[in-house]
């Protein structure tokens, strides 16, 4: 019997030792800084919102790890001494283990600005950084986020609720550039605006100016704008959590480096999730995945590898989703911000312009490549199998409907979709249709 | 909000602004013979012409002289002459009869103080959210910081307020009497110059509450199509078959019945004054009677077979509507522990248990006694347990206790379903029938959860949604009432309510959630 110890109780980490304990009898101890038990760190915001409470995110019930036998421990690792195998621990006990899992998550990007670490000034990343934005935010009149993506909205989100105007500064030209092709990011930025937020592309973040007491007061952007705030959200991306592992033996470069079975350079010590970061990128992804399911899928292989069935990261088709204020967002295989030369896209949005959708596909064979939609909910397992099979864009273009996930006696919008789709791209793709008796038992 | 405090304050103190003198004729005119023998002499002595300032002094002093009466009585053994009737019910009616206060002679004013001021101001309380609380979308701000809804001081108010008024209409409704006076008006308006009775107040009030709080549903969710059709269905049956049409059909010498209202949440269906009045009425009695068979013995398990529960608990049950509407601010508040679950269990089963054995007693009593056996008295006693005593503990433990004070006065501190979660008869026998045969479940979208647990806060049946979700389960639980708002919460689309075929209504069975290739193991 083995001790497994792994280090970060996200969702790689959670996951990992929940499929070992389905594996096999191995000890199993998780450690953590950050809170006593397991929280959803995507949800941090609904707390903070008042829809839930602490408790409320908590995936598993308190005594969940003690009946599957999972020891906790709430401390900090210092060091890591690989050659006997022990963990230094800032209580200053230590810690020996057999194996090893390193899934210890992200931090903030601080890109070095002046004043990056004045009061006032944080990111949205833990469980403490909501304790210290419920401090910050007592008498707060304006926020300045700085970056545009996925946490920044819901920051502004978070600000919002408690009557703090935001200003919004975005280094690209449209929102979440990097990822969103123009037409998204336009029907996105419209939505965030429509909110009453103040959004500013092309602005980037200068300098953080400090009060007597060193607090943020005001920021100043490149153009030499002054923008008086009391908070100053810094939510341009996150980066591996790898600080504290610069003394050790690990490989580290910008993430904890594995290969596709997620072996780090150390034997026993394997590195899953945010932290992360692959020697070459796995099935065309990126070598850092910083994502909620990918964790989730790292911490389910390794699980196998360290109970004895060796197995490599091997991801299915992509898939993703989020929520911009009140527009849900999913994605399904590759839709990238720029058309690559070899594809060919198709376009449809709502007259209302709160509901899109943009399919892409490969121009010569016409097979189909991924899917974003704004508005409508899609059945996540029909795309997986479609991106598996190799299908083509007419036959996901035809089963529009089957598709759709959205709530019964939700408006469907197929006939129009496919209608300017055969328009613009000269096919002829018919959609299928339900019998109407067969929608009233639903077969 | 103030104008609806006021409307509130006004109600509540009604029971104070009462002026009660029972006159002779009074008296003479509303007790029975029986009553008046008895109590005609002790009467006259202690209460004819003495003016009292609340019905509650009227009917203590009332009640009072008719349990010395009584008692003396069963002293001397006169069995003949003990009177059976609760003496609430009595008091009330001749403190309806003699009550002479500022509500009474004001009864559209007070009507319009009360009523009106309670739906104008939460009308505008809730409209007014359209422009504060944005564009449509999912707005549960907020809730765990409002003292209404996280169990704070507002909310225990809320609560005790709740359950003193139900108490109060179940035990002692005499002492409610200016309030059910307040809405003779209105049922005048179904029958000229009839006086209301404590259950059309109540009736009244119902709708009321779930038209008011219908419109603020419409508002919070009018972005999601399924709350609005499911709103409106719910709406529909309460006003017109639970509330109208029940007024309607006795002015055409046809019993009121709600005709949606079925075994075993209709407990009282087959005792014996309802079968024998049902009798009584020809031809669309009878159609009540077999009706009242069929909804519960087909209609029931064949719509939970193809949509689930959900067709009559968040569709048409009054209840559920309830439930939906005025408990629908109070949702979050279900527990959603692991021991709840096993309480649940045990206890609503319990409860469809004991309907069983009431539903036997009764019926063999009712079918027995109508075929004339025992003298048209019937077998009322079985293996030494009386069907009488079956019928009241059912009554007062269920019928009052469980659905009214628990499970709607609670409202504010257990979450707005404890009684279909944890008693409603009816649900345990429906839900049966969905975990077991039938074509609902809630489909879980592959593996885009993200463990959030907005679904399992506002899933009102208390139903930890996420621990399925995150798995890549489908969820079905004989308890899920299908009201869709766990799936209206989910920020990332993952759970849609659907009717499909039984093969794979499990959803993915393997430990591995889709997304991992890795795997074969769920092939
Ligand atoms: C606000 C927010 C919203 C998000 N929303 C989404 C979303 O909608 N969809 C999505 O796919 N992804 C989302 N993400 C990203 C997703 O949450 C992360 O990818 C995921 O949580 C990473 O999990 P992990 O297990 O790798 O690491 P983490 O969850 O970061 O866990 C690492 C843990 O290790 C602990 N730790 C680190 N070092 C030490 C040490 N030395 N000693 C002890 N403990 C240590 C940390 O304190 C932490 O608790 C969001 C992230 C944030 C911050
Ligand atoms: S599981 Fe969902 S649909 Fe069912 S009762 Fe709970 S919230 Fe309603
Ligand atoms: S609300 Fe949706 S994402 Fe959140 S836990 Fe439930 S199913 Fe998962």
């Amino acid at each position: 019997m083995d001790k497994i110890v792994i280090i970060g109780n996200g969702i790689s980490g959670v996951t990992a030792a929940r499929h070992i304990r389905k594996n096999s009898d191995n000890e199993i101890l998780i450690i953590s800084a950050e809170t006593e038990h397991f929280f959803s760190r995507t949800a941090l915001m609904y707390v903070y919102m008042g829809h839930m409470r602490f408790q409320d995110i908590k995936p598993y019930e308190d005594w969940f790890w003690e009946k599957n036998r999972i020891d906790l421990k709430f401390d900090r690792v210092e060091d890591i001494k690989t050659d006997v195998k022990e963990l230094v621990m800032k209580s200053g006990s230590s810690i020996t283990y057999d194996k090893l899992i390193l899934a210890v998550g992200s931090k903030p990007n601080k890109f070095g600005w002046p004043g990056q670490d004045l009061l006032g000034v944080q990111g949205l990343y833990s469980f403490q950084d909501v304790e210290s934005i419920e401090e910050n935010s007592k008498n707060a009149k304006r926020a300045v986020i700085v970056g545009g993506g996925l946490i920044g909205v819901e920051l502004a989100e978070m600000m919002l609720y408690r009557g703090i105007a935001v200003t919004f500064l975005v280094r690209e030209s449209k929102f979440w550039g990097n990822v969103l092709p123009e037409q998204e990011g336009q029907l996105i930025s419209k939505h965030i605006k429509k909110h009453h937020v103040d959004l500013r592309f092309n602005t980037e973040l200068d300098e953080i100016i400090a009060d007597e007491n060193g607090r943020a007061k005001a920021v100043k952007t490149k153009d030499g704008e002054i923008i008086d705030c009391q908070i100053v959200g810094l939510t341009a991306g996150v980066s591996p959590n790898v600080a504290f592992l610069k003394n050790t033996n690990i490989e580290i470069e910008r993430g904890i480096k594995i290969n596709k079975f997620l072996e780090t350079n150390i034997e026993d010590v394997y590195a899953i999730g945010d932290c992360a970061q692959f020697d070459q990128g796995v099935n065309g992804r990126r070598n850092i995945e910083q994502v909620w399911y990918t964790g989730r899928i790292m911490g389910e292989t390794v699980a196998q590898t360290v109970t004895g069935n060796k197995l490599a990261y091997n991801p299915g088709p992509w898939f993703n989703s989020a929520k911009f204020f009140d527009i849900e967002y999913q994605t399904y295989g590759w839709v990238f911000a720029n058309m690559q030369e070899e594809e060919a896209d198709f376009y449809w949005e709502h007259p209302k312009g709160e509901i899109c959708i943009h399919v892409v596909w490969d121009k010569d064979t016409g097979l189909f490549k991924g899917l974003n939609v704004f508005g409508i909910r899609m059945r996540h397992d029909l795309f997986d199998k479609w991106l598996r099979d190799g299908a083509g864009v007419d036959e996901v273009m035809a089963n529009l409907s089957t598709a759709n996930f959205d709530p019964e006696f939700y408006s469907h919008y197929e006939k129009e979709i496919v209608d300017q789709f055969n328009k613009e791209t000269g096919r002829n793709v018919e959609l299928k249709s339900k019998k109407w008796w067969r929608n009233l038992i639903g077969s | 909000m103030v104008i609806f405090l006021i409307g509130l304050a006004i109600f509540t103190t009604t029971p104070f602004l009462g002026n009660v003198k029972m006159t002779e004729a009074i008296m003479i005119e509303s007790l029975n013979e029986q009553e008046l023998i008895n109590l005609e002499v002790p009467l006259k002595e202690q209460l004819v012409d003495k003016e009292f300032s609340t019905t509650y002094g009227f009917s203590r002093a009332f009640i009072a002289i008719y349990n010395a009466k009584n008692d003396e009585l069963k002293a001397n053994e006169e069995w003949s002459m003990v009177m059976w009737t609760k003496p609430g019910t009595v008091a009330l009616n001749l403190s309806r009869a003699s009550n002479d206060g500022v509500v009474t002679q004001n009864k559209w004013l007070f009507f319009f103080l009360t009523f009106g001021l309670g739906i104008i101001g939460p009308l505008f309380y809730i409209i007014v959210d359209l422009k504060l609380k944005g564009p449509p979308g999912i707005k549960n701000d907020g809730i765990y910081h409002d003292r209404a809804t996280n169990r704070g001081w507002i909310g225990v108010l809320t609560g005790v307020w709740l359950v003193t008024f139900y108490i109060l209409l179940y035990f002692h409704p005499y002492i409610m009497s200016d309030a059910i006076s307040l809405t003779d008006p209105v049922k005048g308006l179904f029958k000229e110059g009839a006086m209301a009775s404590q259950w059309f107040l109540y009736g009244l009030l119902y709708c009321i509450s779930m038209l008011v709080m219908g419109v603020r549903m419409y508002i919070k969710y009018r972005h999601n199509k399924y709350q609005i059709v499911r709103t409106t269905s719910v709406l529909f049956f309460q006003v017109i078959f639970a509330f109208l049409l029940v007024e309607i059909l006795p002015l055409f010498g046809l019993p009121g019945r709600d005709l949606k209202n079925a075994m075993p949440l209709d407990y009282t269906f087959l005792y014996k004054y309802n079968i024998q009045e049902l009798l009584e009425a020809g031809q669309f009695g009878m159609f009540l009677i077999i009706w009242g068979f069929v909804l519960s013995i087909i209609v029931v398990p064949t719509l939970v077979y193809f949509y689930g529960k959900r067709w009559y608990c968040s569709w048409v049950c009054g209840c559920g509507g309830l439930a939906e509407t005025l408990g629908d601010p109070y949702r979050q508040l279900s527990n959603k522990k692991m021991w709840a679950w096993k309480l649940e269990r045990w206890l609503i089963h319990g409860v469809l248990v004991f309907a069983a054995i009431l539903t036997v007693f009764v019926g063999i009593h009712t079918f027995t006694s109508l075929n004339g056996v025992n003298d048209g008295e019937g077998i009322s006693t079985i293996i030494g347990i009386s069907a009488f005593d079956v019928r009241d503990w059912y009554g007062f433990m269920v019928g009052a206790v469980f659905a009214g004070v628990i499970g709607t006065g609670f409202y504010p501190i257990f979450g707005n379903r404890t009684w279909c979660r944890f008693g409603c008869p009816l649900a345990a026998y429906m839900g049966l029938v969905q975990r077991f045969k039938s074509r609902f479940r809630i489909t879980t979208n592959g593996g885009q959860c993200i463990s959030c647990g907005n679904c399992s806060t506002y899933c009102e049946q208390g139903i930890d949604v996420r621990a399925y979700a995150q798995k890549g389960q489908n969820i079905v639980r004989s308890s899920c009432v299908g009201c869709g708002v766990c799936s209206a919460v989910c920020p990332r689309g993952v759970l849609k309510l659907e009717n499909g075929p039984e093969a794979g209504r499990f959803g993915n069975e393997g430990p591995i959630v889709l997304g991992n290739d890795g795997f074969q193991l769920n092939q």
